[in-house]
Order: C-alpha cells, then sequence, then structure tokens
C-alpha cells in the first residue's frame, strides 16, 4: 500500500525554482493498477522516480507498506528499492555484455544469494515470460519485445509490492507492446500494484484507475 | 554482493572492452616488468661486486702508510710526513694474537723479458702467505718460497698473459726471465683466474719482497695485508695491528686500517642505493600506468551510468557500486601485474642467456613490491572514478543514454 501525503519536489533551475510536483496526496491500495498520464512537464516522471525512491521530495511523506521511506538513509532506500520495487524502463535497460538470464538475476547477485540457489529462480522467472529457450542469448540477440520481457523478469524477481514502469511499450510495435502489456496485466491479477506512465492512450485506457497531471497536480483520478 | 559475484562482474567488463583491457594491461606489465628486471640487474650488480671482493681473500685487513682521516687538531708542523711502512713492521705485526697472517706488498712496473721478446708487467713483491691469504691459484709450479723474508730470492711466479707472450708453446719453467737489469728464475704460472677487482692477474709476476725492494731501489712497503684467524676476530686483529704499528711508530698513529668487511659493507651499501633509486625510477611508470587506470576508469564510469543508474534502481547500495568499480581497477592491475611478472622471467632467462656469468637473480621483494605497488595503485587511482560512479544521482544516470 502507497501513501503519499502532500508531496512536493521543486528543482532549482538556475535563478529558478520549478516545482515538479505540487502537494501531491496519494493512495494506491494492494493490487491496484493505475496508468498515469499527461502531457511533457506534467510531472509523472518525477512522481514515478518518487514512487521508486529514486528521488526524494522536498517535503511530504511517503509511505510504503507503512514504513515513513522519507526518513530512510540511502542504504534502507536501496534495500527497499531491492525489495519491494521493480522497474520496468522504455529502453529496457538491459546490461549489454550480460545475458538474459545473468540480467535477471542481477538483483539476486546484488542481494548476495549463491549462483545455484538464483539459477533455479531465474529459469522460474524467464518461464513466466516465455523466454527460457532464450536465456542464454545477450540482449542484442533479442527483438524489442524480448528485451522488455527480459527487464519484466528482472523487475519481478524479487516478488516487489510495486512494478512502475514509464512507458513501458514506447520503443515497440503494436503487436510486441501488446504482448508486454498483458504480461504486465498478468502480474498485476496476481496481487502486484502495477503503475504504468504513458503517453499512449489506448494502454493509458486499460488501466483500472486512470491518473492524469497537469503541471505537477492530480488533475484526474478516475476509477 | 559475493566475492565471487563482484570479481565475475568486473571481469566481464574488463573483457567486454578487449582493446581497452589490451592497452591497459600492457601498461601496466611494461611498469611491473621494468621494476623487477631492473631490480634484478641491480642486485646482479652488488652480488657481483660482493663475489669480487670475496675472491679478494678471507678476513682480511689492509694497512696503509698515512693517515686518511683527519683528526681536527692542529696542524702539525714537524714531523708530519708519516712514516713508510717496512719490512719490520710487517714481521711485528704477526705478534698480535688475533693475526695468523701478514703479507707485505711492494707494487711496481718493470719490463719483462725473455731472450728478445720483452713487456711491461706489474711486478708484485710479496711472501709466500700472500698466496695463502688471496688463495691463488697455480696452474704449473709452486708459488713463492717460504723463505726468510729479507732475503731476495731470485725466483718469479708469472701470469698466464707473460707467459704466452714472452713463451709461447715453449716451456717457461725452470727458465730464466730479465725483469729490468736483475735475472729470475721462473718457478710457477699463475692459474688462469682471470680479472680480480680490477687488477689483471694474467699481467702479474710475483717476486719475493725483498727482490721487489732491492729492484725498485725502495724500503717502503706499499701495503701490508693481514688475515685475521677468523671472522669474529678482525676487530681485534685492526686493534692489534693499529697498537703494534703505534709502539713501532714512536706513538704515531700514522697507518690507515681498512678491513675487508668495511669495503664491502660501503659497496653494498652504495649499490642498494643504486638499485633502489634505479627501481624507483621504473616505479614512475607504474604510477603512469596508475593513471592510465584511472582514466580508462573514468571514460568507463561516464559510459556506463545508464548501468550505474540501474544498478541503484534493483537495489544497488553506494557502497557495492563503489566496490564493483574498485574491483575493477584491481582486477586490471593484478592481471597486468601477473603478465609483467611473466614478461620479466622472460627477460631475465634472456639476459641470463647472454651474460651466463653474471649472478642474474630476482631478489623477491621485487616481486612483491612490484604486485603490492601494482595493487595499490589500481586501488588508489581507481578510488575517484568508483566514487564517482556511487554518487551519481540514480535518476540522471537512469535518463543519460
Amino acid at each position: 500500500m502507497i501513501e503519499l501525503d502532500s508531496i512536493e519536489r521543486v528543482f532549482q533551475v538556475g535563478d529558478e525554482e520549478v516545482h515538479a510536483l505540487k502537494h501531491v496526496t496519494l493512495t494506491i491500495d494492494k493490487g491496484e493498477y493505475l496508468s498515469i498520464m499527461g502531457p511533457s512537464g506534467s510531472g509523472k516522471s518525477t512522481l514515478l522516480n518518487i514512487l521508486g525512491l529514486l528521488d526524494r521530495p522536498t517535503s511530504g511523506t511517503y509511505r510504503l507498506d507503512g514504513i515513513d521511506t522519507t526518513s530512510m538513509g540511502d542504504n534502507e532506500q536501496a534495500d527497499t528499492r531491492r525489495h519491494r520495487i521493480g522497474f520496468v524502463f522504455q529502453s529496457y535497460h538491459l546490461v549489454p555484455r550480460l545475458t538474459a538470464a545473468e540480467n535477471v538475476a542481477l538483483p539476486l547477485m546484488l542481494s548476495g544469494m549463491a549462483p545455484k540457489e538464483r539459477h533455479v529462480i531465474v529459469e522460474q522467472a524467464l518461464d513466466n515470460v516465455d523466454l527460457l529457450d532464450r536465456a542464454e542469448h545477450r540482449p542484442d540477440q533479442l527483438s524489442g519485445g524480448q528485451r522488455q520481457r527480459v527487464a519484466i523478469a528482472r523487475a519481478t524477481i524479487m516478488q516487489p509490492t510495486i512494478l512502475l514502469a514509464d512507458e513501458p511499450t514506447g520503443n515497440l510495435d503494436h503487436i510486441s507492446g501488446e504482448s508486454v502489456i498483458e504480461v504486465l496485466e498478468a502480474l498485476n491479477k496476481q496481487g502486484i500494484i502495477l503503475i504504468v506512465v504513458t503517453h499512449d492512450m489506448d494502454i493509458g485506457e486499460r488501466a483500472a484507475r486512470r491518473i492524469r497531471m497537469v503541471d505537477g497536480s492530480i488533475s484526474k483520478d478516475v476509477r | 554482493m559475493r566475492v565471487g559475484d563482484t570479481v565475475r562482474y568486473g571481469f566481464s567488463n574488463v573483457s567486454g572492452s578487449p582493446v581497452r583491457a589490451f592497452l591497459l594491461l600492457l601498461a601496466m606489465s611494461i611498469g611491473v616488468a621494468s621494476v623487477v628486471m631492473l631490480s634484478t640487474l641491480g642486485e646482479a650488480a652488488r652480488l657481483y661486486v660482493i663475489n669480487q671482493f670475496s675472491a679478494l681473500g678471507t678476513h682480511l685487513l689492509i694497512v696503509l702508510p698515512g693517515r686518511s682521516e683527519t683528526t681536527g687538531g692542529a696542524p702539525p708542523l714537524l714531523g708530519a710526513v708519516p712514516r713508510d711502512l717496512i719490512l719490520d713492521d710487517s714481521n711485528a705485526l704477526l705478534r698480535g694474537s688475533s693475526v695468523s697472517r701478514v703479507a707485505p706488498i711492494v707494487v711496481g712496473s718493470a719490463p719483462i723479458s725473455f731472450r728478445s721478446l720483452e713487456r711491461e708487467a706489474t711486478i708484485i713483491g710479496t711472501t709466500v702467505d700472500y698466496g695463502e691469504i688471496r688463495e691463488i691459484a697455480i696452474s704449473q709450479g709452486r708459488f713463492l718460497p717460504s723463505a726468510d723474508i729479507k732475503r731476495g730470492d731470485a725466483v718469479c711466479v708469472i701470469g698466464e698473459t707473460i707467459r704466452q707472450e714472452l713463451f709461447g708453446g715453449e716451456r717457461a719453467l725452470g727458465q730464466s726471465v730479465r725483469i729490468s737489469s736483475y735475472r729470475y728464475r721462473v718457478i710457477g704460472i699463475l692459474g688462469d683466474e682471470g680479472q680480480s677487482l680490477g687488477m689483471e692477474m694474467g699481467d702479474a709476476v710475483f717476486i719475493p719482497v725483498a727482490s721487489a725492494q732491492a729492484l725498485f731501489n725502495t724500503e717502503s712497503l706499499f701495503r701490508i695485508m693481514v688475515q685475521a684467524t677468523q671472522r669474529e676476530t678482525i676487530p681485534s686483529a685492526k686493534e692489534d695491528v693499529i697498537r703494534i704499528l703505534r709502539e713501532r711508530h714512536d706513538g704515531e698513529d700514522d697507518v690507515t686500517v681498512i678491513t675487508q668487511d668495511a669495503i664491502l659493507g660501503t659497496f653494498d651499501r652504495i649499490l642498494k642505493a643504486l638499485t633502489y633509486t634505479v627501481v624507483g625510477i621504473a616505479a614512475i611508470s607504474l604510477a603512469v600506468a596508475g593513471v592510465l587506470i584511472m582514466n580508462v576508469m573514468l571514460v568507463s564510469v561516464s559510459q556506463r551510468t545508464s548501468e550505474i543508474g540501474l544498478l541503484k534502481a534493483l537495489g544497488g547500495s553506494r557502497r557495492q557500486i563503489l566496490i564493483l568499480f574498485l574491483s575493477e581497477a584491481a582486477l586490471l592491475s593484478v592481471i597486468g601485474a601477473v603478465s609483467g611478472i611473466l614478461i620479466s622471467f622472460a627477460g631475465v632467462s634472456a639476459l641470463d642467456g647472454l651474460f651466463p656469468t653474471f649472478p642474474l637473480t630476482t631478489p623477491l621483494w621485487a616481486y612483491v613490491s612490484a604486485l603490492i605497488v601494482a595493487i595499490v595503485t589500481g586501488l588508489v587511482f581507481g578510488i575517484m572514478p568508483a566514487r564517482r560512479a556511487a554518487r551519481l544521482d540514480p535518476v540522471d544516470a537512469l535518463m543519460r543514454h
């Protein structure tokens, strides 16, 4: 469960203060499927970064599963990211030198799990996204849709509470995009909070709860 | 994160850009190889000189006329000329309880001739003890006779070069040669031991000390070689020598006694200092390699900014990212150091093949210090890039693509 209470994020650009987020208050329940839409510069990426603990709000509180994250230190935040939050990026962010399986195993590796234990979990995760036969392929040997599915397998391998997807279909054609969205939605049905930031109306409309942002504030919140 | 994973991850980065890695390893291994090889050469030079000095004889003291040190007293106005050392001084030294052998030496240069052949030779007047002290090898005949020290027998022992040039294929032993205007019978030929501390033994001609005094028309000795009974008694032998000569010279300390150990120690120190200096200069190339590592790692950090952002998003802490980049730098320097040591093995054995008589042994400290310096350089110069990586803002890092 996510509780944002009057979150503000102010950037200093030159002499000017830019209010990227203005008093955003938002509660997201367990297992919700949420889309965030809005024009460029509306603050949706900033909101996503704050939700993913990649960025800290200037003021306000963010409670994740009842725990106040704003008072956490860097290491604690890193730990929370590792265990509770999964990221899916528009440009996949796969490490080009590593195979699909190694990419998927990265979070497990960072958590210090032994290679043998990792192997089983990684295989299961790749099987879930239907890529078991591509385990030893490097990213440049995979199609865009396959790469994004590898990224999803990596994002969910620690069984996080939230999955944050930033334009997950932005670099994909319609058919691959569709399959990626289906994988994400299937994960949501298993109880994960799915938050998709997108420009694509068709994708945005699929979500059960649709948030529209304008100028750093939530202008619409439709269920 | 596990150590094995850290190393594997670093290795995947290193092998991911082979040209970069190769150039870096080249720089590192040249640095390490030059440190190891130069220390080997320096150590070899030291051993060479020590061997040469040891060939001079064992437990040796050398007595020179005159004092080579200033005592700081008023400048002597009268009787300042040091007394010469004479044969009686040499004999008197045998009274010392720690002295086992004494060899007085008179040295000069004179022409030696056999029939119509003549050449210049180094004439050394001494006694049978000199042969014992210096362990001089004789190939034919024998060394000087152990007759009364003051008796100038007309006999000589000649070096190998002299024998060849004067006698050629003819038998030299028993023949009569002329040195200046005196005739001497050849009773021995020196072994072919070559050079000893800059003196060509092949060019030497030994005659009894009294004969040399007559030949050069002098009473005074060039120096006296004294052998102590054993290594431990060298200091007391030195005291004996100084005490006896002071008594004989009316209480004047007018001789200088040099112990072989002191000379050896001095050379040892000089050559060690020289070795360290040369190695220090070679170590600069290691520092250059370190700067290269820093440079390459900085490029690597900026090239892999989005990867760092990703690692942070996946829950990697600052510490983990710092360690990842540091271990990559350390990995590069360790591989570089090891290949440098392999290169130096090849280099040393090549030198060994070229100069088989030169005692080439690489001291262990050379390997250890080269390895340590390489790793430390890698880490020190890797810290800055690694910290830069660890401090990257994840949002910025992920955006830059």
